[in-house]
């Protein structure tokens, strides 16, 4: 339905339109809901819940005898939050460590829904067989009215707990600790930003298969993570990276003729590149840059200021003599944060005016 | 490689549909190539599991998938070759990636690995369908594996004694990732050992840390892509975590757990083979599904650290400490020269009011409290040792906080009350020193310790670990893993 053929005749469709509103609107949510995820260190816990959920959705096919929505995904988020019960209880009961019960609970659960699948496929006429498949790999053209519906009821259901409990949540993501410590109620709200994942992945498992939703949960985050050290903007910039990256992925995968899922991951990426190279806060590119400036704004060509910024840094810093022969402060701006840089040249800045003071009335 | 929707009735011979009328030879084939991948996979996974690095397989079979297709294109057909070796350095491309994305500071461990690897699977899907005329590399056979059909295709080798040997193909490549394994760790298992648990200190003794973490890389990812033609890209992660993990909860020793795993791997193998080809379903699944049942009996009952064991050592604890909670108040009755009375069973916080009344009924029965006449209770002389030990314990623990912490006389008591539990008679004696004895009778309330020189002997079998002394337990000769809690960091990211 969203085949290029050789028009653009796609792009006023009615259906285009729903797919990338779908797309769209699942990618702001995963954004906004993955950002608590990859904040709290959780980022493979969406993985291991898309991988859970398949033996749901094997169940949900089998229960209601075809491929029927509302069935496989109550069964998916059936499984999927078993899934998540069995970690915190591996956590809780036993010594191994978090990524061991990751690993376990994602593989057993999928190979069980693997062999199902294929127990299901043994049963069920020809044309049933095509609706399991395409929950590994997505099947994004096929987004309808009703799966936009579905996906921005539980993206509202997200926004308005995010904004209702903002300050809540952020204390949790940044410092669990803190937060039992000042009483709030942490175990609860753990359980609310985990039930948001878990319903945001299940939702979008048919329109992006398995390995895309993780992608979608921690692409974006991580990406808007590099933006700001504000959580609201935080937010703001991977709900809208998340956006972008479907949408635009969506629209390639209908121009040239491609599943959508992997596009979405791959425009993700590109996103995460550039805020990599290029963010405000904390590209690389960006803090070279700023350091650069700042080494420009200062005179450093000064043979004087060198070696009293070199003077000055040993100072601070003696463990470095051992490996750093020949330095200048060229290289000293890449040791140092350009805070920590700049208050150092201004100390240096300072002693070398006095200095020259002394040196006058003398 | 289009196998995706084979099944084992179609491998039966005539029109048989039971997997016992499956050629016994083609039987042997698939258990061999199930058994060679199970075991590679088992003792590699110890080591990922101890190294903390449990998701990087999944993360490298995911990543494979670019590496199979480039090599593909550049080899022009389906070589087993060229695209084994692509599909290794795309697999250590992720690891390396991912580790130099984290080392940027920018992006957590987790989260970097998370953004490499579904990036690679996106463009090797992408990849599939934009060569899609010239690529017949089925996306179904990468996730599921076909172990079922790896018996069909087989290449003749020459038989020592004349004749040919015709063996699958798919057998090769798990066997030369289950012999480099196995040189692997064979070679250079102090090493390996030493970097998993401690590679500060490795580092430190003139290891190089960094070589022995890309050899053992090196293998995890060619096991990896040797493993996943039989079992798919993400059930490679079942068989190398499930049988480790399972594994880990059994024992505490390297050698030890490498040797469960294998067992467990192997039984998983055959019992995931049985019950595939008896519901005509996919075999890597089973297999996975079979060691996630090993898995959860570990869990459950696992001698030493299985929820079994773990609840009845807690209901023990809690009756011990009744126990001695009653023994001592009716020795305290005794002392005061009271008659203790069962309505007057006090309800203490540190076991309810219904645990005192279980542990009267339970020490009446072995003999250490009488009833006398009325609802009146009285020790024995067992009884009464036993509670003069608990009281003596909590009085000594009393003088001790007094003497070593500046804390007021009303906060002695609570704190004795839970540590006279955990006081066996060597910790008494050791108190009796530090305070000097002779110099002590009585506690800071003015209560008499009663010191008799015969300790009780030692019935204090369920000590937690923690209030145990360690001497004598360890056994230095042998790998010891530490509790995961307090155990640096140590190969974080891959």
């Amino acid at each position: 339905m969203m085949n290029a053929s050789n028009s653009l005749d796609w792009l006023t469709s009615y259906n285009t339109w729903v797919v990338l509103g779908g797309v769209a609107v699942l990618g702001a949510n995963a954004g906004m809901v993955g950002t608590f995820a990859v904040l709290r260190g959780r980022s493979l816990m969406g993985d291991a819940l898309a991988h859970a959920a398949l033996p749901g959705v094997c169940l949900g096919f089998w229960v209601a005898g075809g491929r029927a929505v509302g069935p496989m995904l109550l069964g998916a988020l059936l499984t999927g939050c078993l899934g998540l019960l069995v970690l915190a209880f591996l956590k809780r009961w036993t010594r191994l460590p978090d990524d061991a019960g990751l690993g376990v609970v994602l593989s057993v659960f999928f190979g069980v829904g693997v062999v199902m699948s294929r127990l299901i496929q043994n049963n069920a006429a020809g044309g049933a067989k095509a609706g399991l498949e395409s929950y590994i790999l997505g099947k994004t053209a096929g987004i309808l009215m009703s799966d936009l519906l579905v996906i921005a009821v539980v993206a509202l259901i997200s926004a308005l707990l995010v904004g209702l409990m903002f300050k809540e949540f952020l204390m949790v993501a940044f410092d669990e600790g803190f937060a039992r410590a000042v009483g709030l109620p942490t175990t609860t709200l753990d359980l609310a930003m985990t039930s948001l994942t878990a319903l945001t992945v299940i939702v979008g498992l048919p329109a992006v298969g398995v390995v895309m939703m993780a992608a979608l949960l921690i692409i974006p985050a991580a990406s808007a993570r590099l933006w700001s050290d504000r959580l609201e903007i935080v937010l703001l910039v991977a709900a809208s990276l998340g956006a972008v990256a479907s949408a635009s992925g969506a629209l390639t995968s209908a121009a040239l003729n491609l599943p959508a899922g992997p596009t979405v991951v791959l425009s993700g990426a590109g996103l995460f590149l550039l805020s990599l190279l290029l963010a405000p806060r904390r590209g690389l590119l960006t803090t070279r840059w700023r350091a650069w400036c700042q080494t420009q704004a200062l005179n450093i060509t000064d043979p004087r200021f060198n070696r009293a910024m070199t003077r000055a840094f040993f100072e601070r810093h003696p463990q470095m003599l051992n490996d750093l022969e020949d330095l200048n402060s060229l290289r000293l701006e890449r040791l140092l944060s350009p805070e920590e840089f700049a208050a150092l040249a201004e100390r240096v800045r300072l002693d070398l005016v006095r200095e020259e003071t002394r040196e006058a009335r003398s | 490689m289009t196998f995706g929707n084979a099944t084992w009735s179609a491998l039966a011979q005539g029109d048989g549909t039971n997997w016992w009328d499956i050629d016994p030879i083609t039987v042997a084939w698939t258990l061999a190539v199930a058994l060679t991948v199970n075991l590679s996979c088992a003792i590699l996974g110890c080591f990922l599991v101890v190294r903390r690095m449990s998701l990087l397989g999944d993360a490298i079979s995911h990543a494979v998938l670019p590496g199979l297709v480039i090599a593909f294109l550049l080899a022009g057909r389906i070589a087993s070759g060229p695209m084994f070796v692509g599909a290794t350095l795309a697999g250590l491309f992720t690891a390396w990636a991912s580790r130099a994305l984290a080392s940027t500071g920018r992006v957590r461990d987790d989260a970097s690995l998370g953004i490499v690897f579904t990036t690679m699977f996106a463009l090797g899907v992408v990849l599939i369908h934009a060569y899609a005329d010239n690529v017949d590399l089925d996306p179904g056979c990468v996730l599921y594996g076909s172990i079922e059909l790896t018996s069909l295709e087989r290449i003749s080798l020459p038989w020592p004694g004349g004749g040919t040997w015709s063996v699958p193909r798919a057998l090769f490549a798990p066997l030369l990732a289950l012999c480099a394994t196995l040189i692997l760790v064979s070679r250079a298992w102090n090493e390996l050992v030493w970097t998993s648990f401690d590679p500060g200190h490795a580092a430190a003794a003139g290891l190089n840390v960094e070589r022995i973490h890309q050899a053992f890389l090196v293998v995890t990812a060619a096991t990896t892509v040797a493993s996943f033609e039989a079992v798919g890209s993400i059930l490679v992660v079942a068989m190398l975590i499930v049988p480790a993990a399972c594994a880990r909860l059994l024992t505490s020793r390297l050698e030890m757990m490498i040797i469960l795993a294998c067992f467990v791997g192997a039984f998983s193998a055959v019992g995931g083979f049985v019950l595939a080809a008896a519901l005509d379903t996919n075999m890597a699944g089973m297999t996975a599904g079979v060691a996630g049942g090993f898995f959860a009996l570990a869990v459950v009952g696992s001698p030493s650290q299985g929820v079994v064991a773990r609840v009845w050592r807690r209901v023990r604890l809690t009756a011990r400490i009744a126990d001695e909670d009653v023994l001592a108040w009716l020795y305290r009755a005794d002392e005061r020269g009271r008659i203790a009375r069962v309505s007057e069973l006090p309800d203490r916080a540190t076991a309810g009011g219904s645990a005192l009344r279980n542990a009267l009924g339970r020490l009446i029965r072995q003999g250490q409290v009488r009833r006398g006449e009325g609802d009146a209770l009285h020790l024995t002389q067992g009884g009464r040792e036993a509670g003069e030990a608990q009281v003596r314990a909590h009085r000594l623990w009393e003088s001790y906080l007094d003497r070593h912490f500046d804390l007021p006389l009303d906060h002695l008591h609570d704190p004795a009350e839970e540590a006279e539990h955990y006081l066996g008679p060597d910790l008494q004696r050791q108190i009796l020193a530090e305070l000097g004895s002779g110099s002590i009778d009585a506690d800071p309330h003015g209560a008499t310790i009663p010191l008799e020189p015969g300790l009780q002997p030692d019935r204090r079998s369920t000590v937690p670990q923690k209030f145990q002394s360690s001497a004598g337990e360890s056994e230095p000769s042998s790998v010891e893993l530490p509790d995961e809690s307090n155990l640096p960091k140590a190969t974080s990211s891959p």
